[in-house]
């Protein structure tokens, strides 16, 4: 750790990530704080925040090292006890230790240890939740600005692009075009002035990745995008993100005043003729913003909306000049690469998709929050292994990759490696990363029409396929889910589908339909059970239950009080019935039965 | 421009094309019309509609013609089943969130996605669902704005902003919900619209059409206890022809006289007659100026959305504007007078009717400081696809009707008068005046060649005596913007400049007929062939100087007195003041 953190007893990492902070970690610091001081223990332990630790279901989660010891589900008394005992009497706190032997806990058995750098899966994540996000010195203590220091002094902006092709890396940020094509293209481009664009304008539902990468480790971002800078001739980087991320906010525009008083950012960057500067771009939270072209819109100030490409940003993007666009990820990516080099990073992944890829596992699955794994893992890996498999015994049914611009994936895809190649070839999509998990509970005429809901409402408005089609889309699914779906409508579906994916603007419209066709692909008998047979397997289905009352009945006619339209009738001690067309299916008397003699199917 | 040839293919046939040529453009040279909505030659690449795909070997997706560069062996099929039915059904998605009121809409069988549609074959729906349902905005007197009818083409809001400079337009609201409208969505009387009308001329459906008060005006026209009096603008004889099919250019003047009678107006008057007057009373401001070193350069001011453009955004200007009232309101306001007086008529029983190639002049017509004895010096305005239409529902055979001349006193004109209609035309009117006017000889070069012609900003000199007088002429309000920093960074440049509010001048106004089958609106082929009918009626007549207008001396003989009289100014001239809208800042003034 840094140097001015020596002589600290222990170092406390607590998560801050966007659930634990729900859970009140924020009190849990207070509370932490305040104990220490009872006990004179406060210049003798040091407190790291840290992002998204993942394991949120267990969160609030508090790591004491050395020793690793990890404590979820933190509440007062815990930190109280944990101070007491564990900070004070160096005895652990048995009681609030997680200690599961899935390779997901395993990750953090490598904290402390400053030497990671290659021998880990986490790249991007690296620093994350290992040092102090707020501390320019932690951050140089982990190899920091050594990447960028080399490259000003060793490399020229040739060798550093060719170092960037050789590595393999490919965007993060969802359609996998090479980077190190993207910087040449960019570098090769002939103007006085270029940009460098971060791209954080995560907004993938549940997505939140770029936002704990930042809020872990902003320097890592930064030191890729000056990287950026000095490779394709750029004097200007800026990073948008999204302004629903104040802490994530708060740490880079700490993190550039740092580097700024450190000389990394600014007039002659560590004394040589390069020069750069970071500015901050707020953007308002639409999603069609994450595109590039409409991104660069907003950064000039018009209504973010997409644009025909060609001219690409490298060629024509910002206020017209040539334009570097990563997104978070992908930044984070650069340093190690040039620290630790392309030929090291190549042997990480598969053939065609290098490096780690960051997730956030969620849904029907054990363990959720932000994973990073190689390139190439299974899925079966992720959901079993790391995910720790499905909870209360139900069966794994699905999993949803790449958020709404995403598909979803079923039970005989669990072998498919993680590389783009391979998602795009079974249906899904790499996207940012969202990873959700799906159980026999899950509805997938019900996902795909939550999926669509979100592209249709977040659709920037411009081309006709996008705004036209995928309310068409939706309306014709939400009458599916309503029960009055006709065999037509999949036809109407897979047209639509087919149409909006293949003549739509841009990537928002051409993977708005994914969630719909991969669910048509894997799932058609859901979609055929709604129409035909009006059943819905998973119970998900409101309109498709139906309500029965079963010889359990005692005729205590609690039911028929509590129906709001009076379906229910029966005299006292005798079985009740439920009139089905009266019914509106609003669950009343399911809960109300003590009986448990009312079935919905 | 990079001229090198780029050799493609177009549904399996190889053809020549050059690079930096989009899809949409080579193929148009060879004969591919591949169909399209949004795309506007004149405004820039929006890519939106989605109408004009086509499929390139190795693109994954289809790709916007409009929007795609060729190069070198590219594969391009227009027409292969598969994009015929995407295009098909791209164009169902507008429908099924279209009005199904073709036969009761004003564009009927004028309208760009009916013809569309029509070529696609759509005859059944497959996606029919939920349509959006607005309420129209009335409250302009030029604009009406009914979002229902709009297919987001977004050509209005483009030439609004790129060719007019006044951003009126804007979206609101995301996706399905997405709507063009006002910024604060103002009603469009209260938002900046300088109400050219520009936005009717592109939108492909009646999403934006005139104030239309055709209805209204039969009704009078009916009415025995009015005198019924109507002027015609010089550029609704350009252009009149077209909207029954004739070749664009056709010079209709005696046609629209004799229909307008038949039309039951009692008095058919010429505009240009009034651009004559205008000419005198302009020409006589800035050579008063002039001599007495006053604030110039002077600015026109007979194009009434550069009026309304200039209030809200150049108030810094206002001394520089000509006090002259627009041709139409001199007309009008004569009609009232000195007309009246003459025929000895009660000036509150005339209805007094302009006919005109422009939307703006409905706007104007209301003006409060252009009253006459706390008359209307115009009570009413239609358009020349309003007269058209009139003619047309009245069932009179305009095309093969027996020409007419003007009345008089208010209908003879010189040349001079009729070139008011295209841009440049009221400087080149103004010179051949203030020439004669300051060095008592008359102009050789009549015509000047320097001041016509369709790039946006245009300079000439003049010398007159031993004075170079330094002119400029804007056309459209975005050159006219441009043309004004100009002169803010150098006011000693020019000293007398003409603006006109659209694209061509009144030519191409906001009131002209609907571009045909086979072009584009704002076409400028067809504009120059409407300039060229000014020019050939200019050419013709044997009178050019508005200063040798026999009727003109008259009525200051009988009248006026002389130009810039105290009755010419009580009559002819008016002021102007700023005029901010809702979320414009006034402007420092750099005009001294």
């Amino acid at each position: 750790m840094a140097e001015n953190t020596t002589g600290y007893r222990y170092y406390l990492t607590l998560c801050d990530g966007p659930t634990c902070m729900q859970k009140a970690s924020r009190t849990m610091r207070e509370t932490l704080e305040r104990e220490l001081a009872r006990l004179h223990l406060s210049d003798k332990v040091r407190i790291l925040v840290s992002g998204c630790l993942g394991m949120c279901q267990k969160g609030p989660i508090l790591i004491v090292n050395p020793g690793y010891a990890m404590y979820g589900r933190l509440t007062e008394e815990a930190v109280v006890r944990i101070v007491e005992e564990h900070l004070f009497n160096n005895r652990p706190v048995l009681d609030f230790i997680i200690d599961e032997d899935h390779l997901f806990n395993k990750f953090y058995r490598v904290f402390g240890d400053v030497n990671f750098f290659g021998k880990q899966m986490r790249i991007a994540l690296r620093n994350c939740g290992v040092i102090d996000p707020e501390s320019i010195d932690d951050y140089l203590c982990v190899r920091g600005y050594e990447a960028l220091a080399k490259v000003l002094s060793v490399m020229t902006p040739w060798e550093v692009i060719a170092e960037m092709k050789k590595s393999g890396l490919r965007g993060r940020g969802g359609a996998g075009f090479a980077t190190g094509v993207k910087w040449e293209l960019t570098a090769r481009e002939k103007s006085d002035v270029k940009y460098v664009i971060c791209n954080a304008d995560e907004g993938d539902p549940g997505a939140f990745m770029d936002r704990s990468a930042i809020e872990g480790d902003p320097h890592t971002v930064i030191e890729g995008i000056i990287i950026g800078g000095y490779a394709v001739g750029a004097r200007n980087g800026i990073i948008y993100i999204r302004a629903e991320y104040p802490l994530a906010i708060k740490r880079l525009e700490r993190a550039i005043a740092a580097a700024r008083a450190a000389g990394l950012l600014g007039q002659n960057i560590l004394g040589t003729a390069f020069s750069f500067d970071i500015e901050i771009r707020l953007g308002a939270g639409a999603f069609v913003c994450g595109e590039e072209t409409a991104l660069m819109h907003s950064i000039e100030g018009h209504r973010g909306m997409p644009r025909p490409r060609p001219p690409y940003p490298s060629a024509s993007g910002l206020f017209g000049k040539p334009t570097l666009i990563n997104n978070v990820e992908t930044w984070a990516n650069v340093p190690v690469i040039i620290l630790d080099g392309a030929d090291w990073f190549a042997t990480l992944g598969t053939k065609t998709s290098k490096g780690t890829k960051v997730f956030a596992l969620a849904g029907r699955v054990n363990n959720t929050g932000l994973i990073e794994v190689p390139m190439g893992t299974t899925i079966r890996q992720i959901v079993f292994d790391i995910g720790g498999g499905v909870p209360d015994g139900r069966r794994f049914k699905a999993v949803q990759i790449g958020g709404p611009s995403g598909g979803c994936l079923p039970e005989q895809y669990l072998d498919t490696q993680i590389d783009y190649e391979s998602l795009t070839q079974a249906g899904a999509f790499m996207g940012s990363g969202g990873m959700i998990v799906m159980d026999e509970t899950s509805c997938m005429v019900n996902i795909a029409r939550y999926f669509l809901e979100f592209t249709q409402d977040e659709s920037c408005g411009k081309c006709t396929p996008c705004r036209e089609g995928t309310k068409r889309m939706l309306e014709i699914l939400t009458r599916i889910t309503e029960g009055s779906g006709t065999a037509e409508d999949i036809v109407r579906l897979e047209r639509l589908g087919a149409l909006i994916k293949r003549a739509s603007l841009c990537g928002l419209g051409q993977s708005a339909p994914n969630a719909v066709l991969s669910t048509l692909r894997h799932f058609r008998e859901e979609y055929e059970e709604h129409i035909q047979h009006k059943r819905c397997r998973a119970g998900v289905c409101q309109a498709m239950l139906s309500y029965a009352i079963t010889d359990a009945c005692t005729g205590c006619g609690a039911c028929r009080k509590a129906c709001p339209v009076n379906a229910i009738s029966g005299t006292q001690k005798t079985l009740h019935v439920i009139d089905q067309k009266a019914c509106i299916k609003c669950n009343n008397c399911f809960v109300t039965c003590k009986f448990e003699a009312i079935t919905k199917s | 421009m990079d001229t090198t040839t780029v050799n493609i293919i177009i549904d399996g046939k190889p053809y020549a094309a050059r690079h930096g040529q989009t899809i949409m453009q080579a193929a148009d040279e060879h004969g591919f019309h591949i169909p399209r909505l949004c795309y506007h030659p004149r405004l820039s690449i929006e890519g939106a509609c989605r109408v004009c795909i086509v499929e390139v070997e190795g693109a994954k997706n289809y790709v916007a013609s409009c929007a795609f560069p060729v190069s070198e062996g590219m594969k391009i099929h227009t027409n292969t089943q598969e994009i015929r039915r995407a295009r098909r059904d791209i164009v169902e998605l507008i429908l099924d969130n279209h009005p199904d009121d073709c036969h009761t809409c004003e564009r009927d069988s004028n309208c760009e996605l009916q013809r569309l549609a029509a070529s696609m074959g759509i005859r059944n729906r497959h996606f029919k669902g939920e349509k959006k349902h607005y309420e129209k905005d009335l409250s302009s007197a030029s604009v009406i704005r009914d979002p229902n009818k709009c297919i987001l083409c977004q050509r209005c809001l483009r030439i609004c902003s790129e060719v007019q400079g006044v951003n009126a337009l804007s979206h609101a609201f995301r996706g399905f919900q997405t709507v063009v409208m006002p910024a604060y969505n103002l009603p469009f009387a209260e938002s900046v619209c300088s109400t050219c009308g520009q936005c009717i001329n592109v939108c492909p459906t009646a999403a934006f059409v005139e104030k239309n008060c055709t209805q209204e005006l039969f009704e009078k026209l009916n009415d025995p206890s009015i005198i019924k009096v109507v002027q015609v603008a010089p550029s609704v004889r350009a252009a009149i022809g077209e909207a029954f099919a004739l070749e664009p250019g056709r010079n209709m003047e005696g046609q629209t006289a004799a229909a307008l009678r038949r039309l039951g107006f009692d008095y058919v008057f010429d505009t240009q007659f009034s651009a004559d007057l205008t000419i005198m009373e302009e020409a006589s401001e800035f050579l008063e100026r002039f001599q007495n070193k006053d604030r110039l350069p002077l600015i026109t001011s007979c194009s009434s959305a550069w009026m309304k453009m200039m209030e809200q955004f150049h108030p810094d200007f206002i001394p520089n504007i000509s006090s002259c009232k627009s041709p139409m309101v001199m007309m009008g306001t004569l009609v009232k007078t000195y007309f009246a007086e003459k025929m000895k008529i009660d000036p509150a029983k005339i209805l007094s009717v302009g006919c005109m190639c422009c939307t703006a002049k409905k706007y104007e017509a209301e003006r409060p400081e252009l009253r006459v004895n706390n008359m209307a010096a115009v009570d009413m305005v239609i358009t020349t696809r309003e007269l058209a239409w009139m003619v047309k529902s009245a069932g009179i055979d305009f095309i093969n009707i027996h020409p007419e001349s003007f009345d008089l006193p208010l209908g003879l004109s010189s040349g001079g008068g009729a070139i008011f209609g295209v841009t440049g035309g009221v400087m080149e009117s103004a010179i051949r005046t203030a020439y004669e006017m300051y060095t008592g000889e008359t102009l050789v070069d009549i015509e000047i060649g320097a001041l016509r012609g369709f790039s946006g900003i245009r300079e000439g000199k003049i010398t007159m005596d031993k004075d170079e007088i330094r002119v400029a002429v804007a056309h459209g309000l975005g050159n006219a913007s441009e043309l004004l920093d100009i002169v803010r960074k150098n006011p000693q440049r020019y000293h007398f400049i003409e603006i006109m509010g659209c694209p061509g001048g009144c030519i191409g106004g906001g009131g002209q007929p609907y571009a045909g089958v086979n072009s584009m609106p704002l076409d400028e082929n067809i504009l120059k062939k409407r300039a060229e009918a000014l020019y050939s009626i200019d050419r013709a007549k044997t009178i050019r100087r508005s200063l040798d207008n026999p009727d003109v001396q008259r009525m200051y003989k009988e009248y006026l007195g002389s130009p810039l009289s105290q009755r010419a100014h009580d009559l002819l001239h008016t002021h102007y003041a700023p005029k901010l809208p809702q979320g414009i800042l006034p402007i420092e003034s750099t005009v001294k």
